[in-house]
């Protein structure tokens, strides 16, 4: 199975994953060669079978509604790379024009 | 007292609470030797030494006036120990392994972390790791790779790297490590030292920086069964910051049990005996098994048919969960951002300039197995395949007790080895993805040297939340030989 180069640009949008050229090519061959490898899951008949998503059968626990001391506006801030008024600052999300 | 560094976690436990050494002293021996060999090993990414030393002393003040009003001390009072920088330590940098993080400082500890430190540990440092766990070398770490105690031109294995080598060259007495498809179990065999990766849920994921989140648990590296036992027992149990932790009893200590093994049922599959597996860590594993047999134990030839599907399913399942947990490094909220005008321009400069090769790799993997159209092909298809791996364990612990195989198909190899071939380095992990797929617990000690005089290990698998039986069994073999005493020639 062989990825196209189109295919990786795609996948690194996606992921918002910036790029460059020599990662792209090297990506190209390297995840090609790793889906042929996991292609061999193809071959089992899995149609009677249940996925598993959590290895432990889930459970739900209630408990009290009670509130706690969470992080304070300062320790939720304090990695933060820009911030302004107690909040997270990022570039504008919409053209300003 | 002399060699305090030679100290087990029993034996510093018992020499603390007999006075004959204050954890000041004891600390301060660790920090001394991690100063001296840590140019040659590199397993801390940030030593803690202010930290400590402020810990210590509080641990010794504590013991003064604990004793003084006739109260019990905390069970682990001043002892040192050294933390995977994957696990949050409120006010300590954390950094995963990733430039992503080179500044990140959590406000808040991880679960495991604040249970250890209530029971009054001292924490020496943060060491290595690949990034974000992802890699079985340490090779993937942005801070440079550690270097194997018995060799230090090989790899200490991965991604505890570094907490494997701190045990085996005694710069820690005991360490915290992670394991998602081998990350305790393989470094503890690569470095000699003995590595528990619990079953899943048992231990807290709360401040464990996600990489897999079905896959992660929490495990200690430590020189013996015994050792590892005393602090896992102190940091597992449920925990309402994380709904999938467990409360299962953990029952009587293994190692405190008669080392008596008769009547137990050691499986020992053929799938892990395959072509391709060092000759030499076949036969040394398999003369472990013949000392379980001598001691009494019944050896029963099993079948685990879907052994060979876990590396695929390992690597679809894994790298789905990264890509959707690694989302949150975006350059909003903390760790690195590259300045951009424009928000989606800022993100993708933020990821592409933050993550490394491998973090890049894995994430684009799993978002392509994750994307429309793909999805039930690849990740939907690993989900159920994962339903038959977990069948075959639940089929073979009706026969058995244990599940007896190697770690890794080989001994530890030489730093650059697997570097620009991924699927040789996934490779390694063959023996181990299974019983992180399965959810089962796997405890890794060492039980011998191949010809170049670098440690192998063996592991020992079990029912979901039989601890406690791994570890009498381990015991038990490390009662009735010397593997585990064995240290690398660094002084």
């Amino acid at each position: 199975m062989t990825l196209t180069l189109k295919e990786v640009e795609h996948i690194a949008l996606l992921a918002r994953l910036d790029l460059t050229a020599e990662e792209k090519q090297r990506y190209q061959q390297q995840l090609s060669a790793i889906l042929d490898h996991i292609a061999a899951l193809q071959q089992l008949d899995t149609s009677q079978i249940e996925a598993t998503s959590s290895v432990l059968p889930p459970r739900s626990r209630l408990r009290a509604d009670v509130a706690h001391q969470g992080l304070t506006t300062r320790q939720a801030l304090q990695n933060a790379p820009m911030t302004e008024a107690d909040q997270f600052r990022v570039p504008p999300v919409l053209d300003q024009d | 007292m002399k060699n305090l560094h030679t100290l087990s976690v029993q034996g510093a436990l018992t020499a603390l609470q007999r006075r004959q050494v204050s954890s000041l002293e004891l600390t301060q021996a660790y920090l001394e030797r991690i100063q001296r060999l840590e140019a040659n090993l590199h397993a801390f990414i940030t030593p803690t030494p202010d930290l400590a030393l402020s810990q210590a002393q509080a641990a010794d003040d504590k013991r003064v006036c604990l004793r003084k009003s006739g109260q019990p001390y905390p069970p682990l009072l001043g002892l040192p120990l050294a933390v995977k920088d994957v696990l949050c330590v409120q006010g300590v940098r954390t950094t995963c392994g990733s430039k992503i993080l080179e500044n990140f400082t959590p406000p808040f500890h991880a679960t495991c972390v604040r249970r250890l430190l209530d029971a009054g540990v001292v924490v020496l440092g943060k060491t290595n790791t690949d990034e974000f766990a992802m890699g079985s070398s340490t090779e993937n770490s942005a801070y440079g790779v550690t270097h194997n105690p018995w060799d230090l031109e090989r790899v200490p294995g991965g991604s505890s790297g570094g907490s494997a080598a701190a045990v085996a060259a005694q710069l820690a007495p005991a360490a915290l490590g992670t394991d998602t498809g081998g990350s305790v179990r393989q470094p503890a065999s690569f470095c000699g030292v003995t590595g528990i990766k619990p079953t899943y849920g048992r231990v807290s994921r709360y401040g464990l920086i996600a990489y897999g989140s079905s896959l992660d648990s929490v495990g200690v590296l430590a020189h013996s069964a015994q050792d590892a036992e005393i602090i896992l027992r102190l940091m597992a149990g449920f925990d309402e910051l994380d709904a999938t932790s467990h409360d299962e009893p953990l029952g009587t200590p293994g190692c405190s049990q008669i080392k008596d093994v008769r009547g137990l049922r050691i499986g020992v599959p053929q799938e892990y005996f395959i072509e391709g597996i060092q000759p030499e860590v076949e036969d040394r594993v398999r003369r472990a098994i013949q000392v379980f047999a001598d001691m009494g134990a019944e050896i029963v030839e099993i079948s685990l048919p879907h052994t060979s599907y876990a590396l695929p399913v390992y690597y679809l399942i894994a790298p789905a969960e990264a890509s959707a947990n690694l989302a949150r490094y975006d350059g909003v909220r903390f760790g690195l951002r590259a300045e951009s005008h424009d928000l989606n321009q800022m993100f993708c400069q933020t990821r592409g300039r933050g993550f490394g090769a491998e973090v890049k790799r894995r994430i684009m993997l799993g978002t392509y197995a994750l994307s429309a159209g793909y999805y039930d092909a690849y990740y939907g298809q690993a989900q159920k395949v994962r339903t038959l791996i977990k069948q075959d364990f639940d089929r073979v612990f009706q026969q058995v007790d244990a599940v007896a195989a190697p770690v890794a198909p080989s001994t530890a190899f030489k730093i650059g080895g697997h570097t620009d071939d991924p699927l040789a380095m996934y490779l390694e992990d063959v023996f181990s993805l299974p019983a992180n797929l399965a959810g089962v617990p796997g405890l890794a000690f060492p039980v011998g040297f191949d010809d170049q005089h670098l440690p192998v290990g063996m592991q020992l698998m079990g029912k979901p939340f039989s601890e406690s039986l791994l570890f009498r069994l381990a015991h038990a073999f490390q009662q009735a030989t010397d593997w585990h005493l064995q240290r690398p020639p660094l002084d």
